[in-house]
Order: C-alpha cells, then structure tokens, then sequence
C-alpha cells in the first residue's frame, strides 16, 4: 500500500518532536545552564501552536484515515498547546530552584504533550491507544520526579502501576474489538456496530466497550477507579500534578469522546447507564471525601474527581437523536475546557505558594490576602469558578450541563438534581483556601515573593475566568465544532 | 425612544460595579478618599434612579418602561432583557438610597478590621447584584443577579462580622445557595416547557396566562422555584440562616440584608413564580399562607424569648416577611399590594432599627440586652429615642409605614382571590393568627423597649463618655425616618405606583 503522507496535517506534532529531541540535548551540552530546555521547550511550544493556527478550519485526514485534523482536532490541540504554555511557565523556577534535572523534565513533558496533540486527531483504536500511552508513561517518571523524596516515589510507583493495569485492560477491550468487527478504525466500527450482529458478537462487543470505558475510567479518575489521583497529586512535584489534573485528563476525555461518539453510538443504550452511574459515584464521591482535606493539592486532586463526575455527565444523556447529541457534546466539551482553565490557574497559585511550603497544609494559606493580595484575588475567583458561582466561568460550563440534562427530562432531571446537590456541597470546601487566605491572620509576616512567570499566567487565567463568566458567547462558536457529532 | 431612555437603568445599576473597581485602584492609604468615593458613587447612581423614577410615566398602560431587550448570549437563548414596572420601581430604588445610606453612615463607622477599600467595594458589588435583580426581565440574567450578591455578602460577614462570623457566613451561602439551585432548575424546565423555547419573564409569562403548562408541570415547577425563594425571604422554617447571618454582620451588611436582600425572594414570587406558573400558584398558596401564619406567630415567640438585641430584630424581620407572604398567597391585588408595601416599609424599618442597634454596640460594645441594662433614653436621648420611635413603627402603629403592608395582609386574607374561594375558612383562620402575631409583635417590641430604653443608667455606664447621634448618623438616618412618617400618612406614595402593575398581573386569579 503506497501512502502520501499529508505533512501539513502533522505539523504540529513535528515541530514539537523536534524540540524534543533538542531539549533532551541541553542537558548533556548545556550543565550549567539546563534551565535553558524551559525557554527552547516554549519556543517548539509556540511554534506548534502557529502550526495548528495554519490548520483551522481545515479538513485533512492522513495515514489511511487513521489520522483526521478537523475542527474538534483543532480545538483541542490548541487547548492542549497553551495549557502546555501555562505549565512550562510554572514549571520554570519549581525546577530550577529545585535543582532537577531540567533537560531531563521538559523532555518528559513535551512527550506527554505530545501524546495529548495526537489524541484527538486519532481515529484508530491503535494510535489511540499510541497517544494515550504517550500521554501516561512520561506521566510516570515525571510524577516520581522528586527523587529524593518518598512521597514522590510512592506517587510515581502507583501512578505507574494502576496506570500499566488500566492499559491492560483497555487494550483487552481493544482486541475483543479488532475480533468482533476486523476493523480498528473507528468509523469503520461505527459502521460495523451499527449494523446487525450475531448474537454472539454482540455480547463480545459490549464486552469490548465496558473494558474500553474502564479503562479510560482510570485515565480521567472515575470512581472507583480514583483512588491513585488524590496520592499521584500529592506527592508529584505541583506543576506536574497541574498537568495531570488538566492536559492528562482532558487527553482522556478527548479521547473517550471520540470513541463514544464515532466508534460506539449505535451501543448507547447499554453505555449510557454505565456512565450515569459512573457520573453520580465520581460526583458524589469526590466532593465528599473533599469535604475532609486539610492539604490543598488533595483537595484539588479531589476536586478534579468531583469534576469529572461532571464532565461524565452529559454521556449519560446520549439517545438516538443527532441533534440533541449535538447539544450533549458541545456540554462535556465546553466543561472540559473551562474546567482545565479553572484548574490550572488554582494549581499555579499552589505552586507560587510551593516555594515556602513543602507539605502545603490549608493552614499554610492563611493570611496570604495580606501578603500576595493579587494571588489571594485570583484563588478566590478559580475556587468560586470551580464551585459554579456566578458570574464567573465555571457556572456556564455547569449551566450548560444542567440545560441538556434537563432537556432531555426523565433520568436527565435526575441526574441534575444530584449534580445540583453536589455543587452546592462543594462550596463548603471550595471556600477553605479563600477563607483561610482573607479570614485568618498570616502565620509569616515577610513580603510573599512569587515568581513573575506565575504571576503572570495566575493573572491572565483569572481574566479569562471573569470574561468567560461575563461574556460566554465566547464559547459560542464550541457547539458547530463538533464535527464529530454528525448526521 | 431614545438611547438614554434604553440604559438609563443599566448605567444605574453597573454604575456601583465600575465603582467598586475603580476604589479597589485607589492606593490604600488615602482612606478619606476612598470613604468619599463610595459616598459619591452611591449618590451618582440614586441620583440617576430617583430622576427615573420622577420620569416614570404612573399613569401609562406599558408594562414595562425603560426598556432594554437586546442579544447577550445567543448560544442558549438569553437575552439582555431589563425594564422597570410599577412592582419593580420601589424596590429598584428603595435599594439605592439605601446603599447611599449606608456609604454616608461607613463614612464615620468601618467595622473592626477596617480594609475601607474591600469593604466598600464589596458593598458596591453588592449594590449591583440587588438592583440588578429587580429590574431583570430573563430568567438567565435574573439568576446572575441573584446569585451576585452571596458573593459579596459571603465576604461582609466572613471578614466585617462579630465572633461567630465564619460559621454565619458559610450557613447563608450554602443556604442560599441550596434554595437558589433548584431555583435554576426550575427557570430551564419553564424554558424547555415553553414552546417556542424562552428565558423572556414576559413571554413566559404570557405563555403561562395562555394555558401553556400543564397543571402537573406547574406544580413542580413551582416547588423548585418556591424553595428558592422561599430560602431568601425566609419563609419558616427555611430562617435559620437568617438570626445568625443578621446577628454577625456588621451593620452595614445586616441592613442592606433586611433592608433588599430579603426582598429579593418576595420580589421573585409576584415576578417570576405567580404569573408564570398561575395553577401552582393556587394549589401552593394555601400551604405558603399556612407557613407565613407560623412564621408570624412563631417569630413573635422568638423574640420574645431573645437576649441578644440584634438577634431579636432579626427574628422580628421573619415575622414581618410572614406578613408579607401571607399577603403574595391570598393572591389577591390588596394582598400583593400589601405585600409591596410591606417590602418596602420592612426595608426602611428595619433598615433603620439595625443602624440604630449598629449604634447602640458602637457605643456599649455589647448587645446583651442584659448588659446594656435600660436607661438608653437618660444616656443617650436622641438615640433612645429614634429606637423607640422606629420600634414603635416596626410593631405596626397606624400613621406610620408599618401599619399598611400588616393591615392589609390581614385585611387580603378575609376573602382571598376567587380561584382559593374553597380555602376562605382557611385563609380567616391565618388571619386570626397573624392578628395574634400583632399583639405578640408589640408585646415584645414594648418589652424591649421597657428593658433597653427606661430606667436608670447601670453603674458601670453612668460615667461611659458616649456621644449621642453623631452627623454621619443623623444624615444617613433623617431620610428614613421621614420616609417613615411620609408612607405611614401617605400610603397611596407606594400603592399609587405598584397598584396599576399588581391588577393587570393578578387579574388571572380574579377566578
């Protein structure tokens, strides 16, 4: 089979391959200036993300179809670029004050974003199951990264291995697949699914699908398949676990959209209750197990559960009918979106803070509106965010879940009521690190220094938090793009 | 109509909001300027609302004024809808003076521990959403509003509040919150009810008067609506939140809560949840008239039974939005005219009586009844005296503001709106009831005052250097008081404005 390979469609993914393979140079050439990979790491960053701009609104598909850029690709690989630009300007001075290996790290991170550009432009189950492992195993090393440190250690250690598990399984699902429809792309699944099937095939396929969806499950730490988030998070340096809880995460869902939305469609009545389910525990779970963290990245990493009881949400609503499909689809994404946003600024203030405090207890944020009063500013908004208040970002992300949940009425309302209840709970813990901040007198009295690099991107994320929530027609233009979503 | 006509309200009501930014950039040691900055923010924007209103047109037949309907988020149908109506305009302005009010009395009193930039800013922001809310016309942007002000609110209590503070502040945001969340739920079954699909309070409305919903829909609907006001008002036994949130506030924050925010959560009934949702109205009103006779009798016991003055004001302040309840369930136009009425004089009032509460602890750094020991009039006579001239008020005195919402709530539930004409028994005994809740309201406001205001001195206070009614106060207070006087001699100053409005809304439950 002779294939053209469309070079244009992956660019992105070039550039950043071979800034990867430049930044792992720097610390074999450049010792006593490894702090330079940050800067060349941004630069490849940058330029992929000029790359993909050369690529919107286009249509391309590349490698036997297995390798689409469309709208959605192009959404989320700009999303995962300039995540990707937030998480090496907080990673700058973490690591070099830190006195890691910073080659080695950027390294690591690029590949893992690497892994995340691909995602959403896969459409077989193979380079699916490529990207989500260039995601992840990256993930492991850079979540034990601290290494003299045994809480990092454990972080990576079982990271790795619930991680290896979940791949196992998933790849299961893969190969019962591949058996029942001889295909591994995924229109063609699509096809092949929706068409009649024996008796037999039928319960292998669902079979497939459950493994499939469990095994995404650990990816976006669905309960009950949570439990290694809140200690990866934990003992992971910050903006790793800032990575983790957003580019990681959203990767999963990326992915999980595809494969429910192109592959499985036809399956819907058997997956949708699974997820329902999986939604409410993730949910409910999350927020109240939230409830007791007295450590702000575990109550983050919580956070990040209860959330993707969210985001899981809109999956349980999926019927028969294209256009409310639509509706359903633009909902997770947009939750996806916002949510990262939400997150990753919450998470850069915890790594400004990181610098004086290595455990980071609840406790070490009080009185912090007197010392870093813009930080303390910025918290507050991202927690509220995340909480649903209005008017700032997060409650459109929360709103629209609401509005397609009820729209479809019956197990929709349902769903929604326990959202509802859920969100309301999670402003009791929401409201910790602000209330410590402003309520509490400060435990130190000297000037809080942050870096610039956090301030700046704390700052901008809080701006685009406010303007999402003042003016969400921003976001208008999400519904057309899921291109996936069709007739 | 021309451009001034379309965002006069919008440039009132964000005017506090720039405000708030443009304090928050004031550097932090020129306290005097930001003090005076809130002062001429405050006044901008009552200024801009009292000329709307002088231009309101009372005699016309256009239901809304002022109007503003432009897109705002397409997306999912919500519209930039605001407008001012006979029922929205006292209560728009209403939260302007007082807010202006409360910038002149911050001018003297910033609670301990000071940060006169956040605190005023915080206030503004408060502003806003309140106002904001009385003028909305989308169920969308009127949940923005809504939910706008447990922000700021949250903070004024949290940072500004006596001893128990944090514990108050996240009670009434997560009250609130809770009530306000099935509240939305309700606004996007309505929506998706409606055909075609709309947030628009007016379309919906004419909707729901056309028979659009069906009667099992309405009844739904109108309980997740309901709850969220209900929390707001509060009805009984949805108060809790209240005593505690109004007894840790500072003044400033307990007024404006008494004064506006309560009346955010009657305002949501005779806007959103009685036009829209007729049938629920009336199979619910019973019930809603039912808790209101409790929530009068139930806070008058309260109070009676009070040792913490503020705390006793604000069990006073269930009692009067039962008053103000019962009114909205008669259904009836004299009973949403009362419960108007009642709004507004409440909101002076009470208003008035945590100022002078606020003044009283400023000066005796307690509000033990106990402790403070009677003989405010010997101390401090101006003061006493404004106290027992506003409680006077509070218990319902003919030819002051309170007497009217009270009376004629009474008088509404005699004969309640033709479609209840099967619950009048029923309605007569609420009345019996909230009469009894009278003659329990001035007992305790008598005793009281009987503890506080006569007597002699306490020893320990005798020799206290206490300045009587200082200027801030006096400014912040003789509108009030005058307003008080003005609508308990002429009461026609508010029924004149809401009356056209209350018939042509409550002509659906004429039966």
């Amino acid at each position: 089979m002779n294939q053209v390979i469309d070079y244009h469609a992956i660019l992105p993914e070039l550039i950043l391959s071979g800034t990867i393979v430049l930044v792992l140079f720097v610390d074999a050439f450049l010792k006593e200036r490894s702090w330079f990979a940050m800067p060349l790491a941004l630069t490849g960053v940058v330029a992929s993300l000029i790359a993909t701009l050369t690529l919107v609104g286009e249509h391309r598909s590349t490698f036997g179809d297995s390798f689409v850029v469309d709208d959605f690709a192009v959404m989320f690989k700009l999303f995962f670029l300039s995540v990707a630009i937030v998480v090496l300007a907080i990673s700058l001075r973490y690591f070099r004050d830190g006195g890691s290996y910073q080659g080695e790290y950027y390294f690591l991170l690029l590949t893992s974003f690497l892994g995340c550009l691909m995602m959403p432009s896969s459409r077989d189950l193979l380079v699916l199951f490529i990207s989500l492992e260039l995601v992840s195993a990256p993930g492991f090393l850079m979540a034990a990264f601290r290494k003299t440190d045994l809480r990092s250690n454990e972080a990576g250690l079982k990271f790795f291995l619930i991680g290896v598990l979940s791949t196992a399984v998933m790849l299961y699902g893969m190969s019962l697949m591949y058996g029942v429809t001889g295909a591994t792309n995924l229109a063609q699944i699509g096809v092949a699914l929706a068409g009649d099937l024996e008796q037999g095939k039928e319960t292998l396929a669902l079979a497939a699908i459950l493994f499939i969806t469990v095994g995404f499950g650990f990816k976006v730490s669905a309960v009950p398949f949570q439990f290694w988030a809140p200690d990866t998070y934990e003992g992971a340096p910050v903006p790793v676990a800032a990575f983790l809880a957003t580019a990681s995460k959203a990767a999963g869902f990326a992915g999980l959209l595809q494969l429910m939305f192109v592959a499985f469609p036809a399956q819907f009545e058997f997956w949708t209750p699974i997820f329902a389910v999986l939604s409410i525990l993730t949910m409910t779970i999350g927020n109240f197990v939230a409830l007791q963290q007295r450590q702000a990245v575990r109550l983050l990493a919580y956070s990040s559960i209860a959330q993707a009881g969210y985001m899981l949400l809109p999956f349980a609503l999926v019927t028969a009918d294209q256009a409310a499909n639509q509706d359903v689809f633009a909902a997770s994404t947009t939750y996806i979106l916002i949510y990262a946003v939400m997150t990753l600024g919450a998470f850069a203030v915890v790594t400004a803070l990181s610098r004086e405090s290595r455990a980071l207890p609840i406790s070490d944020f009080d009185g912090l509106a007197k010392r870093a009063p813009v930080l303390t500013v910025a918290m507050t908004v991202f927690m509220l965010a995340l909480a649903g208040i209005p008017p700032m970002g997060g409650f459109w992300a929360k709103f629209l879940v609401f509005r397609v949940a009820v729209e479809r009425g019956g197990i929709g309302v349902a769903l929604a009521v326990i959202m509802l209840v859920n969100s309301v709970v999670s402003i009791a813990y929401y409201l910790a690190i602000p209330r410590a901040m402003i309520f509490q007198a400060p435990q130190r009295e000297r000037p809080f220094a942050s870096p610039v690099l956090v301030t700046g991107v704390t700052f901008v994320a809080m701006v685009a938090v406010v303007a999402i929530g003042i003016y969400p027609e921003l976001l208008a233009h999400f519904p057309p793009l899921s291109t996936l979503v069709g007739p | 109509m021309n451009a001034w006509e379309e965002s006069a309200i919008s440039i009132a009501t964000f005017l506090p909001l720039v405000g708030a930014l443009v304090i928050v950039l004031v550097p932090k040691d020129k306290e005097r300027l930001v003090r005076g900055l809130g002062i001429v923010i405050t006044a901008a924007a009552m200024v801009i609302a009292v000329g709307l209103a002088i231009d309101f047109d009372y005699g016309s037949g256009a239901p809304l004024q002022f109007e503003l309907n432009t897109r705002w988020i397409p997306a999912i149908d919500a519209r930039y809808h605001v407008g001012i109506d006979g029922i929205s305009l006292p209560l728009w302005v209403l939260t302007f003076v007082l807010s202006f009010l409360c910038a002149i009395y911050t001018w003297r009193y910033v609670p301990s521990p000071g940060k006169t930039k956040a605190f005023l800013a915080l206030m503004l922001m408060l502003e806003t959403g309140m106002a904001g809310t009385f003028i909305a016309f989308d169920l969308v942007l009127f949940f923005i509003f809504w939910e706008l002000v447990l922000v700021p609110m949250y903070f004024l209590i949290g940072i500004w509040g006596s001893e128990n503070r944090e514990y108050a502040a996240i009670k009434f945001f997560l009250y609130t919150l809770f009530g306000s969340v099935f509240m939305l739920l309700g606004f996007l079954a309505m929506y998706f009810r409606a055909a075609p699909h709309t947030f628009d309070i007016l379309e919906l409305q004419a909707y729901g008067a056309g028979g659009g919903f069906t009667r099992a829909f309405q009844l739904i609907a109108f309980g997740a609506v309901a709850l969220g006001f209900a929390v707001k008002v509060p009805m009984w036994p949805f108060h809790t939140w209240l005593p505690d949130a109004h007894t840790e506030a500072p003044t400033i924050g307990s007024v404006l809560l008494a004064g506006i925010m309560l009346k955010m959560g009657t305002y949501g009934f005779v806007r959103v949840a009685l036009p829209i949702l007729p049938e629920g109205a009336q199979a619910y009103a019973p019930w809603i008239g039912l808790l209101s006779a409790i929530a009068i009798v139930y806070a008058a016991l309260a109070c009676l039974a009070q040792k913490d003055l503020k705390r006793l004001i604000a069990f006073s302040s269930v009692g009067h939005m039962g008053f103000v309840m019962l009114g909205i369930a008669t259904l009836t136009p004299i009973g949403i005219n009362a419960a108007i009425f009642g709004m507004v004089a409440h909101g002076l009032i009470t208003g008035m009586l945590f100022f002078c509460v606020g003044s009283v602890y400023d000066r005796y750094h307690t509000r033990q009844i106990a402790e403070i020991g009677g003989g405010l009039m010997q101390k401090l006579p101006y003061l006493g005296g404004i106290f027992a001239f506003v409680s006077i008020a509070s218990l319902g005195l003919p030819g002051l503001a309170g007497f009217w919402g009270e009376v004629m709530a009474l008088l509404s539930s005699y004969s309640p709106a033709g479609v209840l004409s099967d619950q009048v028994g029923l309605f007569r005994v609420f009345m019996v009831a909230g009469g009894i809740g009278t003659i329990l309201t001035a007992g305790y406001f008598l005793w009281m005052l009987q503890r506080v205001n006569m007597g002699t001195v306490p020893e320990e206070w005798r020799d206290a250097p206490f300045p009587d009614v200082v200027a801030a106060e006096w400014v912040s207070w003789v509108p009030l008081l005058v307003a008080i006087v003005a609508l308990g001699i002429f009461p026609r100053l508010i029924i004149g404005v809401t009356d056209g409005a209350v018939e042509s809304l409550m002509r659906l439950f004429a039966g």
